[in-house]
């Protein structure tokens, strides 16, 4: 069921649901510590979950396999970075700048891959994410290589009347990362629930019978991909804000991996299904790494046991179940 | 506190490792003062990826260090517990979590890390934002006690110019004055590349060509075809580790080392235990080594027990790295009879690790200038053959001390901005 | 400079044999299956260690033709109780699965050889090289090629003139009616994934020789491989083994005038194919779409 039906059959589950998830998030920074979390981690949780979910817009939602979506999260992250280094010392600014420099490429390279489709589509994004990866490393000078782009870090908010100092305050932080989030989930949202969703979402189901039914599927497939290289580029921007730095690893295939991991394990084909994922992905990895050295093993064999079993995700599982 | 269930949980391990270092004393066991909390040390090294190797030894060196000093009382009489996180070998953003969880959450008194310069420059940031005392242990670029240099942070392994610095005479007199390079194409070879190259000019000699090579690459024979054509007298290899295996390999297999001297800056034991015995060929530098000549002070214990502890095997600079680490942070709480983080600066600042933690001739200490240690540089040749011990690859020819040939506080461009 | 450059060609040539054997298993898998195989990396460190552990019992020679095969029977394994689930389903599936996979593999090796690399020598015999002139062409690298060669050539001829060749290519092509035609696909594919594996085992265990062991090794050639095939055309074997030559090729030269984008530049060729010829050079419109 999509979720627009599962509103109508039961409206007020709906918006209960949704009172809920956003209850829980607003209050993260005060029921984490009791679990062993810190703050630190639910911004991080955060900003990959808000990564995820831009993925899903395409691989849930338009059914696109595209393996190499770190990059435009990598180019956000650096876009962002460059501002705030060489340009202007603005946290806002930055967040912008990031999203738009890599929405825009993608947009732009865009062009050139939705030609293709299924596996070799994700074997030429993959391929696609590594040369931002070389690039990135070898153009030492401008990105700072292997060190990665330093020197910056996240600037203080000025409204006038008072300062929120997001550097040093990790709250601060959390919840100017929740504000963006917000932002960038109603936007989703929004599209989703347009008709040009409902198209995507038509493409996905059968593409063929789409087709025959005069909807301009490569235009469509171009459009869904360059607005999910915003929304990556925007969670992209954010992460360097997180770290205060850019390094090359934010544009690996590995990386790339995790959020489809993340999407799959939450429920590839439901909205917050994707933030469910990384909630768990990276709780579980930032637990299972402190518990032992073989935790890739563990992660691996989590991979593997969730494509066997639980293709569908967590709500996907609880989706069946209310259905 | 979460408390972990796997089999291989490392807390278990140090408690073991106390309780056995506890029974081996003949003297009675003070009790320390009950509600004594014990002194937090987090460890933020890689455990997986291509740093693994150097990254474990260093962790034995730290343990062995924490057991010693636990057998002791521990510090001021507090029991030290070691909390260990991997930082993978090349993820900035985990080896920050990683960070930040273990000051935030674990509330550690005293930060350790990385391998990986770049990680451990991040993870600087996050110590400085937080005011928690940090040595690297093992993490090389200069910039660590160079330009962005904190009051919080020391290291204990070789910089780049301390390295170029003090095999390049030796180097220019022995073999000749035409060198090429080939130099990995990141931070630390390009620092690395302009200490020799500054070395060489100082000297009178000229570089024949500089090879830039990518990080990882498996195949150095283009850059050896080049560097053969250019006809040096010296062939300086500055890739590490994995790189550094496969090239000495190359060379070996192409005979370059019959024909060109063949010699670099850096050298570890880890890459070395990797190459096949015919590529180990060249004049390098250790940052320090198990076998040296004469009588040292603690080796003989400190091999014994670091056998113990890795199946039989000899320790490494690496495994020494951690070892010195540990028990620098111990002198110098001690010194200052606490661990806040400014006092335990204060007093870690030109303090002088005694001869059984330094094993080593020449005088080492923490310069106060810019919180680097003035570790002895052991020059020598790898041998393929030994010489009647399996286990020994490298012969030690002389040993230079850290100080006479790091550059002065002023040129490292280290400006100390210490905490109100 | 002629001289200079006369040589990294050949040089070129000799690296891409190399990366043509990683690819063309890579393809063999993804052409009948459509599996993107994340784990071929991973294979190939398990032939490499596999010949390691071997080695002092049976030889270099002995190591070199057993530990393939044994690498192949662990492909079989996983392909059987793994990977066969995927095939119904959406390709992306399988690539988390194999992705998930590449990670154990890493894990398992680094536990079970520990994480510092091992040496591996060749034999005597092989390491001399060609001539003082030619010093780059070691006996080895020679001896690489040659089995490169030999192997492919192998390939060719089986998938050309035996059945069991000729059904794996018709599969490529048209899977269901392979089926229809009465042909047990499920033994076909287990078949074929097998050999892919059998291939990167080997490439391990030559690698081994050249670049030593660490558990990390497979992760650099994985990417090459991918370039190849997309380079020499998805879906043709013979465009994967060019598309690998190519790139090494390539690689070779650039070292020559610009060192550092050495790796970078396969990149550069898989882009501009993009652009110009988006099958692939060798590759069949429609393929893979």
């Amino acid at each position: 069921m999509t979720p627009d039906l599962q509103k109508r059959a039961a409206p007020w589950l709906h918006v209960a649901a949704l009172a809920a998830i956003w209850a829980a998030l607003i209050a993260a920074p005060f029921w984490m510590p009791l679990f062993g979390g810190y703050t630190a981690l639910g911004s991080r949780v955060l900003v990959l979950g808000l990564a995820a979910m831009s993925l899903n817009f395409l691989l849930g939602f338009t059914g696109v396999l595209s393996f190499g979506h770190a990059a435009w999260f990598g180019l956000g992250a650096y876009g962002a970075g460059f501002v705030l280094k060489w340009a202007v010392l603005s946290s806002p600014v930055a967040v912008i700048a990031g999203t738009l420099f890599g929405g825009i490429v993608g947009a732009l390279l865009g062009m050139l891959l939705v030609r293709r489709r299924g596996v070799y589509f994700a074997m030429v994004t993959i391929a696609f994410g590594q040369v931002f990866y070389y690039i990135a490393f070898q153009w030492s000078s401008v990105t700072g290589g292997d060190d990665g782009l330093r020197g910056f870090e996240r600037q203080p908010l000025d409204f006038g009347a008072f300062r929120v100092d997001l550097l040093h305050d990790d709250r601060a932080f959390y919840y100017f990362a929740l504000v963006c989030f917000a932002i960038a989930v109603t936007l989703m949202a929004f599209i989703l629930r347009s008709p040009f969703g409902r198209t995507m979402i038509a493409i996905r189901e059968n593409e063929r019978r789409a087709r025959f039914l005069g909807i301009p599927i490569e235009f469509h497939i171009w459009a869904a991909f360059s607005l999910s290289c915003f929304f990556m580029a925007f969670a992209g921007a954010l992460y360097a804000l997180l770290n205060n730095f850019a390094d090359p690893r934010v544009f690996h295939y590995s990386l790339s991996g995790d959020f489809v991991i993340m999407a799959v394990m939450g429920g590839m084909r439901t909205f917050w299904g994707p933030l469910l994922g990384a909630i768990v992905f990276v709780v579980l990895q930032d637990y299972i790494s402190s518990v032992t050295v073989n935790w890739m093993s563990f992660i691996g064999m989590l991979i593997v046991l969730i494509v066997l079993f639980f293709p569908r995700g967590i709500l996907g599982l609880v989706e069946r179940r209310t259905a | 506190m979460i408390r972990p269930i796997a089999a291989l949980d490392r807390r278990t391990v140090v408690k073991a490792g106390a309780a056995l270092g506890l029974a081996q004393i003949a003297a009675p066991f003070v009790i320390s003062a009950r509600g004594e909390t014990p002194i937090r040390i987090g460890v933020d090294n890689p455990l997986t990826g291509t740093y693994a190797a150097p990254g474990k030894n260093e962790n034995t060196g730290m343990l062995l260090a924490v057991d010693q000093l636990n057998a002791k009382n521990g510090i001021l009489g507090r029991k030290i517990e070691l909390q260990i996180e991997d930082s993978t070998s090349g993820d900035a953003g985990a080896a920050v979590q990683k960070a930040r969880k273990l000051i935030e959450r674990d509330n550690v008194d005293f930060l350790v890390g990385n391998v990986n310069s770049a990680l451990a420059q991040a993870m600087a940031q996050v110590s400085n934002e937080k005011g928690v005392l940090h040595i690297v242990p093992g993490g090389h670029t200069d910039g660590i006690t160079g330009v962005n240099c904190k009051w919080n942070v020391f290291r204990v392994c070789n910089t780049t110019r301390m390295e170029a610095n003090s095999i390049c005479p030796l180097l220019f007199s022995t073999y000749g004055k035409k060198w090429h390079f080939i130099t990995p194409d990141y931070a630390f070879g390009h620092t690395l590349y302009e200490g020799c190259e500054a070395n060489l000019k100082k000297l009178g000699g000229t570089v024949t060509g500089n090879e830039l090579t990518p990080l990882g690459i498996t195949d150095f024979s283009a850059y050896l075809i080049k560097a053969r054509a250019a006809n040096p007298d010296v062939l300086l290899v500055l890739v590490q580790g994995n790189d550094m295996v496969n090239c000495l390999k190359q060379i070996s297999q192409f005979g370059i080392d019959k024909q060109i001297h063949v010699a670099g800056t850096q050298q570890e034991l880890e890459p070395v235990e990797a190459m096949p015995p015919e590529a180990r060929v060249g004049i390098w530098m250790f940052e320090w080594y198990w076998k040296q000549p004469g009588n040292t002070p603690g080796l003989d214990q400190f091999i014994a027990d670091v056998r113990k502890r890795s199946d039989g095997k000899v320790p490494t600079a690496r495994t020494w790295f951690g070892y010195v680490t540990i028990h620098a942070y111990a002198l110098a709480c001690e010194k200052a009879k606490t661990i806040e983080a400014k006092a335990v600066a204060k007093a870690l600042a030109d303090l002088e690790m005694p001869p059984e933690i330094k094993m080593q001739p020449n005088k080492v200490y923490f310069r106060g200038g810019d919180h680097q240690l003035m570790l002895s540089a052991f020059i020598g040749e790898l041998m393929h053959k030994g010489d009647g011990d399996p286990e020994n690859l490298f012969k030690v020819n002389h040993i230079v001390a850290g100080d006479s040939v790091a550059p002065p506080v002023s040129e490292t461009g280290c400006t100390m901005q210490m905490p109100a | 400079m002629l001289q200079l450059t006369f040589f990294n060609v050949t040089n070129g040539l000799i690296i891409g044999a190399f990366y043509a054997l990683m690819a063309i298993g890579l393809s063999l898998i993804l052409n009948l299956s459509g599996v993107i195989n994340f784990a071929h990396g991973g294979f190939l460190v398990i032939g490499g260690y596999l010949a390691y552990t071997l080695r002092p019992y049976i030889g270099f020679w002995g190591a070199l033709l057993v530990a393939p095969f044994l690498t192949a029977l662990i492909g079989l394994a996983v392909e059987r109780l793994l990977i066969r689930r995927m095939y119904g389903r959406d390709p992306l599936y399988s690539l988390l699965l194999t992705f998930g996979l590449a990670f154990i593999i890493e894990d398992a090796t680094r536990q079970m050889w520990g994480a510092n690399g091992l040496p591996f020598s060749v034999p005597e015999a092989l390491t001399s090289p060609l001539s003082s002139e030619f010093f780059f062409i070691t006996g080895y690298r020679m001896f690489m090629v040659a089995m490169v060669a030999i192997v492919v050539a192998i390939l060719f001829v089986l998938l050309r003139y035996t059945r069991i060749g000729v059904r794996i290519r018709a599969g490529t092509l048209d899977l269901e009616t392979v089926s229809a035609l009465g042909v047990n696909v499920r033994a076909l594919r287990s078949l074929n994934f097998a050999v892919g594996i059998f291939l990167a085992g080997l490439a391990g265990v030559l690698a081994a020789g050249q670049i030593g062991l660490e558990p990390t090794m497979g992760d650099g050639l994985l990417m090459p491989s991918f370039i190849a095939i997309i380079v020499g055309g998805v879906g043709s074997l013979t465009g994967t083994l060019l598309g690998g030559l190519l790139i090494g090729v390539a690689s070779g030269l650039t070292a020559v005038v610009f060192p550092s984008a050495s790796e970078a530049v396969i990149f550069v060729m898989m882009a501009l194919v993009l652009l110009v010829r988006p099958r692939g050079l060798l590759g069949e419109e429609g393929m893979m779409t």
